[in-house]
């Protein structure tokens, strides 16, 4: 079963000690998995213990505690072994501050056996028309579209991508979800740390919430939002319908109501037997439930239930 | 998990080509993402790091600046100038062989110097440790870029000196020798400083090196003329020991100075073990 596994991390502890000698827990006690072909994210806030978690894997640090395997393999220990294999894309520098855009790329690429086409990969990130300026005149975003290229040039069977998006415009943010959706496909794992609800309820196969350096929830985006429903039926039908017959039809408890004429609103206990119950009165009477609807709670909601809304520091 | 279980992509099953749609911004190239890693030979990595390494350090003119105008131009005005103090020497058979042992310092210590800091504060180095190219590799290849600047700036000096009517005697290859063991002396001074100083003290501590070391280091002042503490820090410098070292093939036309080679040696030993021990990738 551990083959299935790309990435295994259990009870990783790493505390750094800055000079105010306070230690810092940056990762506590956490563990995960990361399932061959999938796509992981590492959802947090600022200062979770992601970006540390994920370096570990990467081989930048060691571990104080705790179990990591990648590939099989330990990071701190094969690297030689793990590098070609694995892509990398830091948060932020990484690149010769003199070196061109498209330069760098080629050096990275030239590292590999069997790299990807640099000229195809600049132009499929968007960077082609700045692929010969310096790198420390590019916008963040391209830089951040760069540090992307970088990590897949060497065709890598498994790609750590720490906030990948940040610091993008709106059409490059779609455009590298487009890209890791097709990385997806072509069977690169993908492990990717965000703050971004949205991104990790698009991309992401299995979400891992992160907070405080352990993990407080993991699974599926809609594993994840499906426990304790909100308990809301929405649907659209003909205005006016009779909301007192419909109620008797329901079970008891069950609280209907028209909002704005036409549509509906039900609230209770959202099960199957309520869904039939709703379904089968509109079909009694003739009636064409649209847009039905079980109101669910966002990945957000979730994120702020388990981190807590105040703000960090 | 089986290959069947995998209908697209997996790891041990055959992935299928990735469809590439087009869209609005214009048909995209299509781009085979599947899995196919390896690292590259090591010819191959040598030949890129060297390459870049070389390219950048060109391309940069505060480093073409200091391993060449002003190498050059020193030459050029103290020959024309006759103020040195060369102990009855022609002034250019005094001057090159010091101008020699200062170009060295500038590329092999200051350059490297302060290049190698930036790339640590800008993650280059951090980069490349997650990347298929080893340590050694990287080092390497910035030694052949560092070599091959040498060879320029020798080229040029040379010419410019015989232009001037030099007169060099003594052994070409103890020439080569007392620069190649200057050269690894110095890039192990660069790469101590900038191992452990932040980007900015490197590169003001490199310039700082460079100037006190042109003037206490035996390069246009010989170094008798120097108050005698002076002179007897300076003879323990690796820049004294070179360019008196290349002095006295060049100008005295003597053998193998051993004293000079033995400090440059020691430099070299000393400097580099002490980098390996301190250096700090990030």
């Amino acid at each position: 079963m551990a083959d299935d596994l790309a990435v295994e991390v259990s009870s990783l502890v790493k505390t750094y000690w800055p000079r105010s000698n306070r230690a810092i827990h940056a990762v506590n006690d956490l563990s995960l998995t990361v399932v061959a072909g999938s796509v992981t994210a590492l959802l947090g806030p600022n200062g979770a213990g992601k970006t540390t978690t994920i370096e570990i894997c990467e081989g930048f640090r060691r571990p104080d505690a705790g179990h990591v395997r990648v590939l099989g393999l330990d990071p701190a220990r094969d690297g030689p072994a793990l590098r070609p294999r694995v892509g990398v894309m830091l948060q932020s520098g990484g690149v010769y501050p003199g070196a061109r855009a498209g330069e760098m790329l080629a050096l990275i690429a030239a590292h590999h056996r069997d790299p990807l086409d640099v000229i195809a990969l600049l132009e499929r990130v968007g960077i082609t028309e700045v692929a010969g300026m310096p790198y420390r005149r590019l916008s963040g975003g391209q830089q951040q579209r760069l540090a992307l290229a970088m990590a897949l040039v060497g065709r890598p069977e498994l790609v750590f991508l720490d906030e990948p998006t940040a610091g993008m415009d709106v059409q490059a943010r779609r455009a590298t979800w487009e890209l890791i959706e097709q990385l997806r496909i072509a069977g690169v794992t993908v492990v990717l740390t965000t703050h971004a609800m949205d991104e990790a309820e698009r991309l992401a196969d299995h979400v891992v919430i992160v907070d405080h350096g352990k993990v407080l929830a993991a699974g599926s985006p809609a594993e994840l939002t499906s426990g304790g429903a909100k308990g809301e039926l929405r649907f659209r039908a003909l205005a006016g319908l009779d909301i007192d017959r419909l109620e008797l039809a329901l079970p008891s408890g069950t609280v209907a109501r028209e909002g704005p004429p036409g549509r509906y609103v039900i609230q209770g206990k959202v099960d199957p037997q309520m869904l039939a119950a709703v379904t089968a009165w509109c079909a009694g009477n003739g009636v064409m439930a649209e847009d039905l609807q079980v109101e669910q709670r966002s990945l957000e909601d979730v994120f702020v239930e388990l981190t807590g809304s105040a703000l960090r520091p | 998990m089986t290959d069947t279980e995998v209908p697209i992509g997996g790891r041990s099953g055959k992935p299928a080509r990735p469809v590439d749609s087009g869209s609005a911004a214009g048909v995209r190239q299509p781009l085979d993402l599947r899995p196919a890693p390896g690292a590259a030979s090591r010819w191959n990595m040598l030949r890129a790091q060297t390459t870049i390494e070389l390219k950048l350090t060109l391309r940069r003119g505060e480093s073409v600046l200091l391993t060449l105008v002003i190498p050059v131009g020193l030459l050029l005005f103290f020959t024309a100038v006759d103020v040195l103090p060369t102990d009855g020497a022609r002034s250019v058979d005094f001057l090159v062989p010091g101008i020699l042992a200062l170009a060295v310092m500038s590329t092999a210590f200051t350059g490297q110097a302060i290049a190698t800091g930036f790339e640590r504060s800008y993650g280059v180095l951090r980069r490349f440790g997650a990347s298929p190219l080893p340590r050694s590799l990287l080092l390497a290849g910035k030694t052949l870029a560092v070599v091959a600047v040498e060879l320029i700036q020798v080229a040029v000096l040379v010419a410019v000196g015989f232009a001037l009517g030099w007169h060099p005697h003594g052994g070409p290859w103890w020439v080569a020798l007392l620069l190649l063991v200057a050269t690894v002396a110095f890039c192990g001074l660069g790469l101590l400083m900038a191992g452990t100083l932040r980007a900015e003290a490197t590169l003001a501590a490199a310039n700082g090196v460079y100037l006190l070391l042109l003037l206490v280091g035996g390069v246009i002042v010989p170094l008798s003329r120097l108050p005698g503490w002076l002179e007897a820090v300076g003879q323990a410098l690796p820049t004294a020991a070179a360019s008196d070292g290349l002095r006295a093939v060049l100008q005295d036309g003597a053998g193998l100075p051993v004293g000079d080679l033995l400090v440059l040696c020691a430099w070299a030993v000393g400097s580099l073990a002490l980098a390996a021990r301190t250096f700090r990738w990030e």
